[in-house]
């Protein structure tokens, strides 16, 4: 608690105790023998002067501002309602009452404060990934000093160690050490994963074992953790209609509701007047009182923007960051989802996954293409190389040969090598074995023989497939995969995750097109979201209703078109948002449903004299802090 | 010209009000008032001492709440 709510609670305290002693006393002096023979009702002085005290002390401030308010013209706020009824009580001898209504909102007023306060400070330790200094590493005459300084002031390309314990404060390639690093408060994965030299690092992970040496490769400003930070702290700006409709609600609603409440108070009597009965005022006059305490905005002013506020925290701890309350709202609402396949639904990295020999065993064919290819840097040899995963003698090959589009012919250990496509093989005049595969196939020929070939195909993610089952069970209509490569491969790649529709061939801006088709089968109120790894995707992130990139850490492009980025490439994040999303709707949905329904029906109830001061008290304070505990559950997103 | 400005606020309707306020202000073309980060984002008009018209946006706030603060 801070100060002023310590200051608001003890005020509360005081208030209590002297409800409670005017209560006591008026009864105890009451029953005293003397009572009786005193020309002067004690019990009723102590007992009003103990109110009035009790409720200078507790709505000193509200009045304060309800009349500031009222000298400014600004009269219709929840100020001016607490004023108003609790003065109009008072002045009907209800003290007990006036004391209470203001003893309440005060309570619920300091409860609100509280829970959003705490909210806050729960989401800034979520995102307690700032780190707050670096090492820098610097060398003169081969000694190394390391000084203690601000991440601002590292240039890009210096060396900065990271000792175990403490955030890696930059992105950067590590050069030296070997450690795990815990990546959950980016990711919200909880597998520390494993680090060596050459392999690239992100801030705001944790060093956990051993002192890591890290080159940065970018200034603190664009660092992975600088954009999350920013990404984080921009997004409630962005208003889900649901939350503009509050403030535009509330903006007509206290002006409304007081004119209803004066109706209240002056037409009934005027017509009891008139039909010749006796008028009533002051019963009518309560009513009116007891509408106003009713009528207070406060639990769907503060529950729905904490609600979106807590979601978004939730969802950025589980690794969903989401660009503003708007897409929270979008994401609940998606019922197709457009899937990218390459880097989403697949790795995007190619592997050898199958070796069909010929001639000679699957090592000896493996061998000779990893040899032969060892100079290429095309992505195919590189994945060779690695299913190869042994030292490669050079002194083995030369005379090393490489055609674009058609592969590499080489010497290894004196005999003539040739791996490519079948484009290759003829040209040499060699017959092929055909493939039913999908996929790349190399094909290798020893000293002008056929060997046989290697498969090479982009492998599916681990996840892909259980995450586009768990689509169709949480109810996403229609699932598409859209990809650049030829139909074979998209239509094993979609038939293995039995995705029922793709397109093949793709390019960039014919997945715009497509997209574009897509929203406009889409039925009133549903929405498209298109998931892409945010390499050229930008485009199509934008134009789809809700953009979700993928592992997009470090991919600024994407981090800038995208509506939501998942911090992790794993596919089942898709599904985690969309849940998020729909949980957080339906509490926001419940919070303002519970809210205006408890306050209309108590409306009506006491309209019509069915209610008293003490279920208005309920429908206010009671309606507020139900709605903000609720507002509170989105924080949880599991 | 966009800025973002951290503000201190009590209650969720008081930023609302804050945020009519400052939407009013002369050289401001929008604002949006965030309670729950407690932070205002003020969109400057052309050519416009951003500084001159946050000092009217703090004074046009405290006309409708006068114990908010806006941190410029």
């Amino acid at each position: 608690m801070n100060k002023k709510q310590k200051k608001v609670l003890i005020r509360i305290i005081i208030s209590a105790v002297l409800m409670i002693l005017a209560a006591i006393l008026s009864a105890v002096v009451k029953n005293m023998s003397w009572y009786e023979m005193q020309a002067v009702p004690w019990d009723e002085v102590i007992s009003l002067t103990l109110y009035l005290i009790s409720y200078i002390v507790i709505g000193y401030d509200i009045l304060k501002k309800a009349f500031k308010g009222i000298i400014r013209g600004q009269v219709m706020d929840e100020n001016f309602l607490m004023a108003v009824a609790t003065v109009g009580a008072m002045a009907l001898s209800e003290y007990r009452e006036g004391v209470a209504v203001m003893l309440f909102y005060q309570i619920g007023e300091l409860f609100q404060s509280y829970a959003v306060g705490k909210s806050r400070r729960n989401i800034a330790a979520l995102m307690d990934i700032r780190p707050d200094s670096a090492n820098l590493v610097t060398e003169e005459d081969g000694r190394e000093t390391i000084s203690r300084v601000s991440p601002d002031e590292v240039a890009i390309g210096s060396i900065i160690t990271v000792m175990p314990g403490e955030k890696i404060p930059l992105d950067g390639i590590i050069v030296r050490g070997d450690s795990s690093v815990d990546t959950s408060a980016l990711t919200g994965e909880s597998v520390p994963r494993s680090v060596h030299p050459d392999d690239e690092v992100i801030s705001g992970c944790i060093n956990l074992s051993g002192a890591l040496y890290i080159r940065t490769t970018k200034a603190f400003g664009e660092s992975t953790v600088s954009k999350i930070l920013e990404l984080v702290e921009n997004a409630s700006s962005r208003k889900s209609r649901s939350e503009n409709f509050i403030s535009k609600f509330a903006r007509y609603y206290t002006p409304a509701v007081c004119i209803l409440a004066l109706a209240i108070a002056i037409i009934p009597p005027v017509i009891n007047l008139i039909a010749g009965r006796e008028a009533g005022f002051l019963t009518f006059i309560y009513r009116a009182l007891t509408f106003l305490v009713i009528s207070c905005p406060c639990a769907l002013v503060i529950s729905i923007p904490l609600g979106f506020f807590a979601g978004i925290g939730g969802a950025s701890r589980a690794g969903v960051l989401v660009k503003g309350s708007n897409y929270i709202e979008a994401l609940s609402k998606v019922d197709t989802v457009i899937f990218d396949k390459t880097g989403t639904l697949t790795k995007g990295v190619f592997e050898v996954v199958s070796i069909h020999k010929d001639r000679i065993d699957d090592a000896g064919l493996l061998e000779y293409a990893a040899h032969a290819e060892d100079m290429s840097t095309h992505p195919i040899s590189r994945s060779i190389v690695a299913a190869y995963g042994k030292e490669i003698d050079r002194s083995r090959i030369s005379d090393v040969n490489e055609t674009a589009g058609r592969g590499v012919s080489a010497v290894v250990s004196a005999k003539k090598v040739l791996v490519g496509n079948e484009k290759l093989m003829n040209d040499h005049g060699i017959s092929v074995t055909e493939c039913h595969d999908a996929g790349t196939i190399v094909h290798i020929a020893v000293d002008g023989e056929y060997a046989g070939h290697i498969h090479i195909s982009d492998v599916i993610k681990d996840n892909s497939k259980e995450a586009v089952s768990s689509l169709h069970n949480i109810g996403i209509k229609k699932i598409v995969m859209l990809t650049g490569d030829a139909e074979e491969v998209a239509q094993q790649v979609a038939s293995s995750l039995s995705i029922k529709e793709f397109h093949a061939h793709l390019l960039p801006q014919d997945k715009v097109g497509r997209v574009e088709d897509i929203l406009k089968d889409r039925p009133e109120n549903r929405l498209v979201a298109f998931v892409g790894d945010g390499i050229n995707d930008a485009p199509v992130l934008t134009r789809a209703d809700v953009g979700i990139a993928m592992g997009a850490l470090g991919s600024d492009a994407a981090i800038e078109a995208a509506d939501v980025v998942l911090m992790d490439d794993d596919p089942m994040g898709i599904v985690r948002a969309i849940k998020i999303g729909r949980k957080c709707m339906r509490i926001v949905y419940e919070n303002i449903y519970f809210a205006i329904g408890i306050k209309i029906l108590c409306l009506v109830l006491s309209a019509f004299g069915l209610a008293n001061m003490w279920l208005a008290i309920f429908a206010d304070v009671g309606v507020m802090v139900l709605a903000v505990l609720n507002a509170i559950r989105t924080l949880k997103t599991n | 010209m966009a800025k973002t400005y951290g503000i201190e606020v009590d209650c969720a309707n008081c930023a609302n009000k804050m945020e009519q306020a400052a939407k009013a202000t002369a050289g401001v073309a929008d604002c949006n008032v965030n309670f729950m980060a407690l932070k205002m984002n003020v969109v400057f008009e052309e050519g416009v001492d951003e500084l001159e018209v946050m000092k009217e946006v703090r004074s046009n706030c405290r006309k409708v709440e006068d114990d908010c603060e806006v941190y410029i």
